[in-house]
């Protein structure tokens, strides 16, 4: 069981005299929980999803985000006695993504000219990759011979232990019918042209191709008429009960949540996790608004 | 061989030898082409006296024709040296220019045909080191089969032998006349090599032709002549080099391209052209498409110091049309300066043009397009589309796109995106598990996807692989 742990995180956009976001950040989310972080614009949830996914935009000031590993984490990989703990700042996002990181956009790229497929089988096959180097290192490494393409040339070369086309297919038809997805999906290019709903679909559709440990799903809800919010939240739920992913939901509004039920519920103000509870500490929310967290926060202060 | 044509090949070499030493001696103190050289690669060439006419007239336009230099932006061509090139203008080495063996090529160009992954049967044909036969057979058979349907492809010397009446109805006459601008003048004077494809009434060439004629043609030449006729309701896709580097000695490469589409033809030319970095590429290619005709224009320019090539189409029947894909790719110190020309000269022509260009590290790309539409065009329709795509701020990119609209009842479109390889869209593919270059890569693959679905795969994986190879900054 994988742990994400979020340590007094202090954060600024990185140019000259950005302006500091996070004050103080601490959190700490378990493969197989359901946590959800809410709080008003401008609080800061936004922001710690980037820097847990190593945005370059945001400079760590104080602080520390670790990732705990166990074994059985990544299936039969065994993983190395001095490789269960990893300072996720040190890493580059690809690294993070290696070792189990999912962020799940807002607002996720439209990349024209790549199909989903290619897309996805590439991310598979180098997230593989990266995480067999992160932990066991590159010794094996040897020159790289160009084996040429047998098969698609536009899939990219094939080396050895890639996750090849037609096994791919299957998985991500595996993944598909999961999420009612329809198959036509998979020709079209990454998002380009794809309604808010679909893009929220395609991400949680990610989510499960890549089997992350945690997924950091920001505010997935936003722009979701009902029927698309209950697939979404379908999918989350099967995130964490297929796979055992751990769920950090970002959202403004408890609605997700009657689809989603969290584990733990953690208000955000002003850059620092102010107050946490369970399932029912939502609901208070949406009777009371975020006034009252201000309030009662500000006047213990 | 009998003793009279020894004595004949002697006195053809002592000729050539003669013409080396004059024109080495001359050279010292006058600059320029001469008449005298092009008199003797006609003659090499055993070409037909009105050839040699026409070479000469092309050689007076070129003398008196200035260079090119008022353009806004355009590429700096005062390092281009035409007096280099008249000593390798020498009948016994093939002007393409060419080295003699694949040994002597520069190891930058063997580097990238190695991670290409070309045999190097096909290495030493596409860098213009002789001409290889390993496909014979099968050229052989598509031959025969193409040649009872009185199709012909061949190259463009022999072709001014055996296919005299066409070529001299159709050789820089109507399409691209000398007198078009310096460099096709200079063509006309100098041209060698290239394809020659004709295509008869209502034939259809079902598969692209230079895929298989590559491998045994002259090579690529540095002056090269295409000129492609397809008659009426016939169809032909014709496929010029590929994306392997081109390796000239010299640094000037100055081809021509003819296309005469006939009524309800068809003809789709599709070039990826990978120049080594020294060589200013300077092209002239033209189409005449008639009624209801039908012209692709695929190219990609890629390489070179600096290459100026806008492909046009002359929309001279009604209902003819046009389509155009274009890409460039700039890399440090080069400037590619590219586009499209499109004349709607009938009523119901229709055209697109959508071009792509890349820069990175103080690479520029240009796109010059013209789209003309005549007095007379009447419900014509245009289409442009630019988008470019810059890696950095030390890149350049500029978008010239003129529209003479002569014609009220048309419909005219134009649409230019220019931006940065976007951080977002880079960090959204790095949160999948892709490193910052493949991250790059997968974007600009996505870019150029519209070009390399139109090539046949192996040019695709050829072209993708080659767009790699330049991300990495790994080509000389």
């Amino acid at each position: 069981m994988a742990t994400l742990e979020i340590k007094n995180l202090h954060a600024r956009v990185a140019e000259e005299d950005g302006e500091q976001i996070l004050r103080g950040v601490d959190l700490e989310v378990k493969s197989g929980e359901i946590h959800a972080l809410m709080g008003p614009n401008g609080s800061g949830k936004s922001t710690t999803s980037k820097i847990i996914a190593g945005h370059p935009a945001y400079e760590v000031t104080d602080g520390e985000i670790l990732l705990h590993l166990e074994e059985g984490d990544f299936g039969d990989v065994d993983i190395p006695d001095d490789a269960r703990t990893w300072n996720l700042l040190e890493l580059e996002p690809n690294e993070r993504a290696a070792l189990g990181i999912f962020l799940g956009f807002q607002y996720p790229a439209e990349i024209e000219g790549v199909t989903m497929t290619n897309f996805l089988r590439t991310a598979l096959n180098a997230k593989l990759d990266e995480r067999e180097e992160l932990l066991f290192g590159d010794d094996e490494e040897e020159e790289e011979e160009d084996v040429g393409y047998d098969t698609s040339p536009m899939e990219g070369n094939v080396d050895d232990g890639e996750i090849g086309v037609a096994e791919f297919q299957k998985l991500l038809k595996e993944k598909m019918d999961l999420l009612d997805m329809d198959e036509k999906f998979m020709q079209r290019y990454l998002n380009a042209g794809f309604s808010g709903g679909e893009k929220k679909q395609n991400e949680v559709l990610q989510a499960a191709i890549l089997e992350p440990s945690i997924a950091v799903l920001d505010e997935i809800d936003s722009g979701l008429d009902i029927d698309r919010l209950q697939d979404v939240s379908k999918g989350i739920n099967a995130l964490r009960d297929e796979q055992g992913t751990g769920i950090l939901q970002i959202t403004h509004y408890q609605r997700i949540l009657e689809y989603v039920e969290p584990d733990h519920v953690h208000i955000m103000l002003d850059g620092k996790v102010v107050k946490s509870g369970d399932a029912s500490l939502a609901s208070e929310l949406e009777d009371k608004g975020y006034d009252w967290v201000r309030e009662e926060v500000y006047e213990a202060a | 061989m009998s003793s009279d044509q020894d004595h004949l090949k002697e006195t053809d070499t002592e000729a050539r030898f003669e013409f080396k030493k004059e024109q080495k001696a001359a050279f010292a103190a006058e600059k320029g082409l001469t008449e005298e050289t092009i008199r003797v690669i006609s003659e090499d060439k055993d070409e037909p006296e009105w050839m040699l006419e026409r070479r000469l007239r092309a050689l007076k336009q070129y003398q008196k024709m200035p260079m090119p230099t008022d353009w806004p932006g355009q590429p700096d061509l005062s390092k281009v040296d035409v007096d280099e090139i008249v000593p390798y203008i020498r009948p016994d080495v093939e002007v393409r220019g060419g080295v003699d063996d694949w040994r002597d090529l520069p190891d930058d160009i063997k580097d990238t045909f190695d991670k290409l992954g070309i045999p190097e049967a096909e290495k030493n044909a596409l860098s213009g080191v002789g001409a290889q036969y390993e496909s014979e057979v099968v050229y052989q058979n598509m031959q025969e089969r193409w040649e009872e349907k009185g199709v012909v492809f061949m190259n463009m010397d022999q072709a001014v032998q055996e296919h005299e009446d066409i070529v001299k109805e159709y050789f820089m006459t109507k399409c691209v006349p000398p007198s078009d601008n310096k460099f096709a003048a200079l063509h006309g004077a100098i041209w060698s090599g290239g394809s020659f494809v004709y295509v008869p009434e209502d034939t259809t060439v079902d598969m692209p032709v230079q895929a298989y004629f590559r491998m045994n043609s002259e090579g690529m030449g540095q002056f090269e002549h295409t000129l492609i006729v397809a008659e009426k309701g016939s169809e032909v896709h014709y496929i010029e080099g590929c994306s392997a580097p081109k390796y000239s000695a010299f640094n000037l490469h100055s081809g021509g391209v003819e296309v005469f589409v006939g009524e309800d033809a068809h003809v789709q030319y599709s070039t990826v052209q990978n120049w080594s970095k020294n060589t200013y590429n300077l092209n002239t290619k033209r189409a005449i498409v008639e009624k209801n005709g039908r012209m692709e224009w695929i190219s990609g320019s890629m390489g070179s110091k600096a290459t100026m090539l806008y492909p046009a189409s002359i929309l001279k029947g009604r209902g003819a049309s046009d389509n155009h894909i274009t890409i460039a790719f700039a890399g440090e110190g080069q400037n590619i300066d590219t586009g499209a020309k499109v004349y709607h000269n009938a009523p119901d022509t229709k055209s697109t043009i959508e071009s792509k260009s890349i820069s990175k590290d103080g690479g520029r790309t240009n796109y010059r397009g013209l789209v003309h539409i005549a007095n007379g065009a009447t419900n014509s329709s245009t289409a442009v589309e630019c988008d470019a795509l810059m890696f950095d701020n030390e890149s350049t990119s500029d978008t010239m796109p003129y529209m003479e609209i002569n014609e009220s009842t048309v419909d005219v479109a134009h649409e230019a995106t220019v931006g940065k390889i976007g951080d977002e869209d880079i960090f959204y593919l790095q949160s999948r598990g892709l490193d910052d270059d493949d991250a790059k890569q997968m974007i600009v693959s996505g870019f150029i996807e519209p070009i390399t679905e139109e090539l046949p795969i192996e040019y695709a994986v050829e072209l993708n692989r080659l767009v790699e190879l330049e991300m990495e900054g790994s080509l000389g």
